[in-house]
Formats: C-alpha cells, structure tokens, sequence
C-alpha cells in the first residue's frame, strides 16, 4: 500500500529504505517487460538479434532495474513527494540475474521552502556486481 | 526552434570517423528538436507495466484503490515516462535515421525531473531535443543526450534526459 509521506524528523542521513528484491529476472520478464514499458528494442528479446551482435544472450532493459527503483522509492514514499530520479547504467543485467534494490539518505536540505532528502540508489546482482547507480530527491513531510 | 542546446560540443571530428558516410554529424545534431508527439496513456498499458515490474501496490493498477488513495485515476508511475515516446511504431527512427544500428545502442544514463503527477486518460505531449553528442575513443564510443519535456495541455509534467552511448565495432580505438 502506499505510505504515508516521511516526515522531516523522522528521516536521517544514513537512513536505509526497505530494499527491494524482485526475483530472479527471466526471459519471460523481458517479453513482457518489453511490451508493457514500450522498449521493443530486440536486443532485449530475441536470441538472434544478440548473437548477431556477438553476444552470448539477450540481456535485460535498464529501465527494468530502473522500475525496480522507483517501486522501491514509492514503496517509502507516496509518488508525489519524488521531485528527481537519476539513474547511471553501470553493467548489463543476464538473464536470471537476481537484483537487490538499497537506498541510503545521503543529505537532507531545503529547497524551494520543503524539507528533501537526497537518497542514493544502487541495484546490486547476486554476485555483487553493481549494474545501476542513482539518485533520487524525495520531498519530506 | 532551439534555443537551449549547448553551444561547445567536445566532439573529436565526428565527420572524420572511422566508419565513413553512414556516421553521422554529431556536432551538427545538437539543438536538433524533433516534432512532438502526443501519447494518450492507457489504463490497461499502466496495469500491463505494473505486472511486468512487479508492482503490487494496487493504485497502479486498482481504480478503486486509486480512488481511494486521492487520485483521480490510476497513476503514471515513475519510470513509464521513458517508454511513452517509444511506444509508436517508429520508435527507433530517429536513432535510425541517424545510421545507427540499433544493436551497437546502450542506455548509459536516464534522469526524470517531476513537475506534476499524470494519470491514466491524460493526453501527454513529448517534446524531444538532442542536447549533447559527443566522441570517447576515437569514435569508438558515440554518445548522444537527448531531453525530452513532457506537458499535458501547457502544464510541464517532468522532463527527461537520457545519455545514449553507441558503440562502433569498427572504431579503432
């Protein structure tokens, strides 16, 4: 359900939101994935269309990790309170890659005459390889 | 017409790469603004995306819940902007157009700067804008900024920017 908005006192630098730990991203995730955000981009979907670009495997859409971030900062927060989201693509995600969705608070400031904390993103692989990293400004209270 | 582009573009003679004619003039696509586009999102794309992102939270995807919640229909999550100027049928042409091939495309970077909410039913209109583009390795690496500006009916409803590295396999480095 969607929470209540953090309020200024509550939130600290350090302060950890809730990881997200989707599973394991299959071959079907990307299909539909593909489908559903719009990237048709067939190096995402078809075998062929890999291998021909000397690859081994298809590999998933950035943005599906990058999804998988913002559900994680609107799981902490009600989705009106997130004024930025950046997100710097690191490593590709393989198939069957399991990525770990942290975030940490990093700053807290005012701006605009709001309360915001700055919170830094990171999606994680099983193996540790960091395959995302980003930022995000949340309005608090 | 543009008028925000960067007028230094660090380009390192893109007109003299490696691959000959099918590269294109990244220092002169800067400032190049595309015609908008108008996108009407769909609820059931909104519940489609919600499923393929696992997203449980049932205001996605639950009109009631949205209700209930104070929207006023099933909102547009954060990321789905991204895909919004890609879900026509000429998603790729502009890229394309350029000569690039899309396998040799990565995404490096993609901000959002939120302006306002935008829900289901809401006729969106994308203004894209190449900003930036620019050589790494002797052209090896191309890379290409483009912003989007996102309204609905003259209210700014986030803007999007997003770094597209494309890799020439033939670029000697």
């Amino acid at each position: 359900m969607t929470p209540p908005p953090p309020q200024p006192g509550t939130v600290q630098v350090g302060t950890r939101l809730p990881d997200l730990a989707p599973a394991p991203i299959s071959r079907t995730t990307l299909a539909l994935f593909a489908g559903a955000s719009g990237d048709h981009n067939p190096i995402h979907i078809d075998l062929d269309v890999a291998r021909s670009a000397g690859l081994d495997d298809v590999f998933a859409h950035g943005m599906l990790s990058a999804a998988y971030l913002a559900r994680m900062l609107t799981d902490w927060v009600p989705q009106s309170q997130i004024r930025s989201l950046r997100v710097r693509f690191a490593a590709i995600t393989p198939v069957h890659g399991q990525p770990t969705c942290t975030g940490e608070v990093t700053a807290l400031e005012e701006v605009d005459g709001e309360s915001r904390a700055r919170v830094a993103l990171r999606v994680t692989l099983a193996d540790g390889t960091v395959t995302l990293h980003g930022e995000a400004v949340v309005a608090l209270g | 017409m543009p008028t925000d582009a960067p007028t230094e573009v660090p380009t390192t003679g893109a007109t003299g790469g490696a691959t000959g004619g099918a590269v294109p003039d990244l220092a002169g696509m800067v400032g190049t603004e595309f015609d908008p586009t108008t996108v009407l999102v769909e609820r059931g794309q909104l519940r489609f995306f919600a499923r393929a992102t696992g997203q449980d939270d049932p205001i996605y995807h639950d009109l009631n819940a949205a209700h209930a919640a104070g929207h006023r229909d099933l909102p547009v999550p954060p990321t789905f902007l991204f895909g919004l100027g890609l879900a026509q049928p000429d998603t790729f042409d502009w890229l394309t157009d350029l000569g690039i091939d899309l396998r040799h495309l990565l995404h490096g970077e993609q901000s959002f700067t939120y302006h306002a909410m935008a829900y289901a039913g809401d006729t969106l209109t994308l203004t894209p804008t190449i900003t930036d583009a620019y050589e790494k390795k002797n052209g090896a690496l191309r890379f290409i900024t483009r912003r989007i500006q996102v309204d609905r009916e003259g209210t700014a409803i986030a803007t999007l920017e997003e770094v597209i590295i494309v890799r020439d396999p033939k670029a000697r480095s």
